[in-house]
């Protein structure tokens, strides 16, 4: 049974077609690069998997569920996180209350309005272990906005990685990062356990290339080519449109 | 103990010993006014601080729960029924308003709750059977609770104070609490927390019903405090005076909308005794606010409290430096 099956999703705004008769399968703990040029399509499939928009037709299937119709609150619970290529974290916050909060979205606690958030030691312990995992144990009491861009990259992942997801979509989780920041990141990414199935959209395909295992090449909305590593790379249309020659 | 528990342990004595300090009767109602006006205004502000959510609309939360009060006082019913009455009505008209206005966020949401607030003044204006028009509707008595009565001053202030030391303390714990964080989370990312599994609309909603229930609770205060209620206490000026507390106290903090409404309510009811424009009085000193402490009273004081601090501690540092120099040559 595949992780994640996309099968004919398509998706309009208005007259322009932004995802065409998508396809796409991708197998328990697969690591799948997904490529294109601005405009492809990439992050607009990425918010029809996770539900922030709806789909004009096609279906989407999570380990063989039919999620097409589930809410995108809904789709956490059922083990899909994501990141953002643009960072969406709480500012006005500690490092390890974003964390918390990506925790805590997932427990029945996070109706809970009558006990205080500071006195529950396994929800603070667990977000502290997150964000150890990528490194940010030292200084996980910080407040957001004292952060770097590249620390803040990594509170993206660390809070993804909290919630134990079964399918981790990644937006472009090296945007804007340094050469030595990438390299922290790659190692943190090729840390992450078999049992995680990831999906990345990425540009830099210095780092990318090496973690990906098969590639899916969009262009205006469509998969032009897929495979794995070597064959999408040696195929003319990937030259073509998007390494150049 | 820290300067802040210290500081809230000194006002908590004051307001304790309200009736033995202040000069007469008078004042004694003053401060009962400043306090139903600042559970109204920490209602207000669940939303508009915690929420993110400005509402336009709450006088006609607070007046309906008012009306209700007064309304099956009239017909006969007891304290205790017309209270809980009061408050279900008031529980009940905001979560019509929640369902209508959290279609949208934003300028939408203000619209939406500000039409709102507009219908429920109409309504108490004529539907004249039920709220008596521009007559409204008069309270003859107070409820006497175990045999306290809250005729007088003084015990209808140690009511009204009970009242909000509760609710507060609500305040306090709620702010504190998941769900708490949950909403904050809202008004800053609502994208975010939906994919990290929230369900942003329901924790608004449950918000609103907060909210609602302090209105109430403030407009029963004041129904049985005027013990008169008419359309006036539902129109959109009123709206506006709350709003005004929440922003010019702090909006999103705990004590803000507390220190707003002791604002506020002073200056339109012991200050206009001195100073017949104290309309004019008022709007300079948010004026001030807005261009000193736009954060509002109480984080903009702390942060100056802060700064002055630091400077002076500086100096005290930069003193002895000046002695290790010695005479000059």
């Amino acid at each position: 049974m595949s992780a994640l099956t996309v099968t004919g999703l398509s998706k309009s705004f208005g007259g322009l077609r932004v995802t065409t008769d998508v396809n796409l399968n991708v197998a328990p703990g697969e690591r799948r690069l997904i490529i294109g040029p601005n405009g492809a399509g990439k992050t607009t499939l990425f918010n029809l998997i996770t539900g922030e928009i709806t789909p004009d037709k096609g279906t989407i299937h999570l380990f063989g569920q039919d999620i097409t119709k589930t809410p995108s609150r809904d789709r956490p619970h059922l083990g899909m996180a994501r990141t953002y290529q643009i960072i969406t974290l709480f500012p006005r916050d500690t490092i390890i209350h974003n964390v918390s909060l990506a925790l805590l979205g997932l427990t029945p606690a996070r109706w809970n309005p009558l006990i205080d958030i500071k006195h529950q030691g396994h929800l603070i312990e667990h977000a502290r272990t997150a964000l150890e995992r990528v490194g940010l144990g030292d200084i996980a009491d910080r407040p957001l906005s004292q952060t770097s861009y590249g620390e803040r990259r990594r509170v993206e992942i660390a809070m993804a990685l909290a919630q134990n997801p079964k399918v981790l979509l990644l937006d472009e989780p090296f945007a804007g990062l340094s050469i030595d920041e990438r390299r922290d990141v790659q190692q943190l990414l090729l840390a992450i356990p078999r049992d995680v199935t990831i999906v990345m959209i990425e540009h830099n395909m210095d780092v990318a290339l090496e973690f990906a295992e098969r590639i899916t090449l969009l262009h205006f909305g469509e998969v032009i080519v897929e495979g794995n590593r070597a064959e999408v790379v040696a195929d003319p249309r990937t030259r073509e449109v998007y390494l150049g020659h | 103990m820290n300067p802040r528990q210290f500081a809230l342990g000194i006002a908590f004595v004051a307001l304790v010993t309200v009736p033995y300090w202040m000069p007469g009767i008078y004042y004694v109602n003053v401060a009962s006014q400043i306090l139903f006006y600042a559970i109204f205004a920490v209602g207000l502000n669940v939303l508009v601080g915690y929420a993110g959510l400005v509402s336009l609309g709450h006088a006609g939360l607070f007046g309906v729960a008012a009306y209700a009060t007064g309304f099956m006082l009239q017909s006969g019913y007891g304290h205790p029924v017309s209270i809980i009455v009061a408050l279900i009505v008031g529980i009940a008209s905001m979560a019509v308003y929640a369902v209508l206005a959290l279609r949208s966020t934003g300028i939408g949401f203000i619209m939406i709750t500000l039409a709102l607030g507009e219908i429920l003044w109409g309504l108490a204006y004529r539907w004249i059977s039920l709220t008596g028009g521009d007559n409204g509707i008069s309270l003859h008595t107070r409820p006497e609770p175990f045999g306290y009565s809250l005729a007088s001053p003084s015990t209808f202030y140690y009511t009204t104070l009970v009242v909000f030391v509760l609710s507060v303390a609500a305040m306090a714990v709620f702010v504190r609490s998941p769900f708490g964080a949950a909403l904050k989370g809202t008004r800053d990312q609502p994208r975010r927390m939906n994919a990290l599994g929230y369900h942003v609309w329901l924790i608004r909603f449950w918000a609103c019903l907060m909210s609602g229930l302090l209105t109430s609770v403030a407009g029963i205060l004041f129904v049985y405090y005027t013990q008169f209620i008419s359309p006036q206490t539902l129109a959109l000026t009123s709206s506006a005076e709350v709003l005004l507390m929440v922003i010019s106290g702090g909006a999103g903090t705990l004590l803000g909308p507390i220190v707003g409404a002791a604002l506020v309510v002073t200056v339109k009811t012991v200050v206009s005794g001195f100073i017949e424009r104290w309309n004019f009085l008022l709007g300079a000193i948010f004026v001030a606010i807005v261009i000193l402490m736009p954060e509002g009273l109480v984080p903009g004081s702390t942060r100056l409290w802060r700064l002055a601090w630091r400077q002076m501690e500086q100096k005290l540092k930069a003193v002895p430096a000046k002695d290790t120099l010695g005479p000059p040559p």
